[in-house]
């Protein structure tokens, strides 16, 4: 099956802020899964702003219970299917705040019991739908309502749970990373997950322009950054082997860091040297980890006579 | 046919007969030889279900809400510290009109933890929106079953229904129970037909957003719903007597009630004891009858005042206490009695496990008549 990048399954109307991250994820993850899908939400930004009764955007079934039942209520779905004998595929969505912290026994049980379902978590790197308070996917030193820096913080005082590696330990024969600002690589994941029989997970970074404090145009620009620097890796796992995994010529940190209001106060009133040497370090760990560094020739490397 | 059975494997047997597709739940005393026998039969294809061997209650009734919304009969099992934590579910289950029945294995609450009898869980449950049924024994709680899932999936009703059922006292004791054939039931339960379900081929949203312009519209319709389903139970009760003989029309159900001067009012098996002490005192001259309440959700107010309006006195057996103020079922029974001039008398009797013989049902008798009520009965000598 090919993506038919014309499919519009996430109508437009919706309540998102501009440049929302998560929206643009949502209708990409929605061209990759098909008509034929049956969707399941976590309570978040993603249920609230797609469906103010009376209307929704969604144009495949859909359904939201709770903030933390998403992966019980997807295997529910999925067992209801398998008994009726229906082909229909089980997409299960979660904020990253849904997917981390609250939902985590679900998740772990449906994951553990093998239903075929695709997870999905739309990582904006805290709780946006409640006013930006940090999760467990806030990255270090991050600035949210309850991580904020002050004379004694320096902000979010904990790195980001590595939570495809908590999925691929229960044995889920398909675990990736993604971003939004890489559309193809998006919805190409969105597809292998559903295509692998058992439970997969896709993680999605998913920049959120309110949330991190950079204007509504910016959501692709730095979506990238944080693949450029090296601290958001996109790979691919299948049955616990990395497969895949996109190379960069890695940035600084700080490039990435500078342009969102959620670091500012890594940049003044003085630059804070050693707390971004932290974040470089984590960057330089994912690089050895996966191997994502170009190695450019230098000219140094020409034969000499 | 008759079997002596086990009340549990009666109550599995039961809901092997409503032929589930979905089965989710988690082990919990005294809760478990229902799920357990369950599972053999799905083992042995004796039941033809997808069984969910969840880690939590909480993710057992979620995937019952998933299978439900996706067109399925679902059916879970629980106790106490299990049905609170299905609590955020249970209320979420019938705000979005999923039909399906749950066993609850009546069981005291935590702290202090106890494993044994009272009705503490399903009665803090009481304002979720469920049908509420209990059972005074076995034969009983098997038929709630089938009866429940009728009206739960009817589609005015579209509710889920718990069937609860005393822990240990029914659960693990055997009683002559008469289990229908697969073809009875089959002709008094049709197969579930959701009004609406996820379809790839009709797409519909579940559990949107409602803002204050819509919601209290929702409350108003789930309400309606329960005020809706007592005309579908007392339908479906009568087709049962039609049908199988045994008569679950009625909400609440009188025994001695004619000339009765003190109304004992009670729910489950407690009604079994009280009962037994009723011919007792009524061989020796005192004019005592019992009002069961099989229904308590929707709660029978019409009901309960046209059958207790020749009473002098009621005295409520409450095996529930609200902290802070009465027996919930005591505070339901004054409603459904004001401006009757009725004195209603609240005993908050064994919680806990603690067992009440036909002897303190004389006793509290003695009480109601001397008008002291609103006690805790049986405390430790020194407690009180």
């Amino acid at each position: 099956m090919v993506v038919d990048k014309t499919l519009e399954l996430f109508d437009c109307g919706h309540r998102a802020c501009g440049g929302c991250g998560p929206a643009l994820a949502a209708r990409l993850i929605l061209k990759a899964a098909g008509p034929n899908t049956i969707v399941s939400s976590a309570t978040g930004c993603l249920e609230v702003f797609s469906t103010p009764y009376p209307e929704t955007v969604w144009k495949v079934p859909w359904i939201h219970s709770l903030f933390e039942n998403q992966a019980a209520v997807g295997s529910g779905i999925e067992a209801a299917l398998k008994k009726q004998g229906r082909k229909e595929k089980v997409v299960i969505i979660g904020g990253d705040g849904a997917t981390f912290d609250i939902g985590m026994l679900c998740i772990s049980g449906a994951f553990e019991r093998g239903h075929d379902f695709t997870y999905i978590c739309l990582d904006n790197e805290a709780y946006m739908n409640t006013g930006i308070q940090r999760s467990g996917a806030t990255p270090l030193d991050a600035n949210t309502t309850t991580s904020p820096p002050g004379k004694c913080s320096m902000g979010n005082s904990r790195p980001k749970k590595d939570m495809p590696a908590i999925l691929a330990a229960h044995g889920a024969p398909y675990v990736a990373v993604t971003s939004l600002a890489y559309p193809n690589d998006l919805m190409q994941k969105v597809e292998r997950a559903i295509g692998v029989k058992g439970p997969s997970y896709v993680q999605v970074h998913s920049p959120c322009a309110t949330g991190w404090g950079f204007e509504g145009d910016r959501t692709m620009a730095v979506g990238k950054l944080a693949v450029e620097t090296g601290l958001v890796v996109l790979f691919e796992q299948t049955d616990g082997t990395v497969t895949r995994v996109k190379k960069v010529v890695r940035k600084p940190v700080e490039e990435y860091l500078k342009v969102q209001k959620r670091f500012a106060h890594l940049f003044k009133p003085a630059k804070k040297e050693a707390e971004i040497a932290r974040i470089q370090a984590i960057a330089d760990a994912n690089a050895a980890k996966y191997g994502i560094d170009i190695k450019l020739k230098k000219p140094a490397e020409t034969p000499q006579a | 046919m008759m079997h002596f059975v086990e009340g549990s494997i009666a109550v599995a047997q039961a809901v092997r007969l409503c032929r589930p597709d979905v089965v989710s739940a988690y082990p919990i005393t005294p809760q478990t030889h229902i799920v357990e026998a369950l599972a053999e039969m799905v083992a042995d294809c004796a039941l033809d279900a997808e069984y969910i061997t969840v880690e939590s209650e909480f993710s057992a009734l979620s995937a019952c809400l998933g299978a439900v919304a996706a067109g399925s009969r679902a059916y879970s099992a629980t106790t106490s510290q299990g049905l609170f934590l299905m609590f955020e579910v249970c209320f979420n289950l019938a705000g979005m009109r999923l039909p399906m029945v749950m066993t609850v294995a009546n069981r005291a609450v935590s702290a202090p933890i106890s494993i044994w009898n009272d009705q503490q869980d399903s009665i803090s449950l009481r304002d979720s929106g469920w049908l509420q049924f209990y059972a005074e024994d076995n034969q009983e709680a098997a038929d709630l079953h089938y009866l429940a899932y009728k009206v739960a999936e009817d589609h005015q009703v579209l509710l889920p229904a718990m069937v609860c059922f005393d822990g240990f006292i029914l659960t693990h004791t055997y009683e002559p129970v008469d289990m229908p054939t697969q073809e009875e039931v089959d002709a008094y339960l049709p197969r579930f037909v959701p009004l609406a379900k996820l379809d790839a081929q009709d797409p519909i949203s579940f559990g949107m957003l409602a803002t204050p312009d819509y919601y209290m519209e929702f409350r108003y319709a789930n309400d309606q719903a329960l005020q809706k389903s007592k005309e579908k139970i007392r339908a479906a009760g009568k087709e049962f007597m039609a049908q199988f003989g045994r008569d679950y029309s009625a909400f609440v159900e009188g025994y001695a009630l004619e000339d009765a001067e003190t109304v004992l009012v009670a729910l489950g098996s407690l009604c079994g004891t009280v009962k037994e002490a009723i011919d007792e005192m009524r061989a020796a001259g005192k004019k005592v009858g019992l009002l069961k309440i099989r229904v308590y959700r929707p709660f029978p107010v019409e009901e309960l005042a046209a059958a207790l309006k020749g009473a002098k006195r009621v005295a409520v057996l409450d095996k529930n206490i609200s902290l802070g103020s009465k027996g919930a079922v005591a505070l339901e029974v004054k409603d459904a009695l004001y401006g009757s001039g009725i004195p209603v008398l609240d005993y908050i009797v064994g919680l806990g496990g603690r067992d009440l013989r036909k002897r303190d049902i004389a006793r509290i008798v003695e009480l109601a008549e001397k008008g002291e009520g609103d006690l805790f009965y049986g405390l430790r000598e020194g407690v009180a």
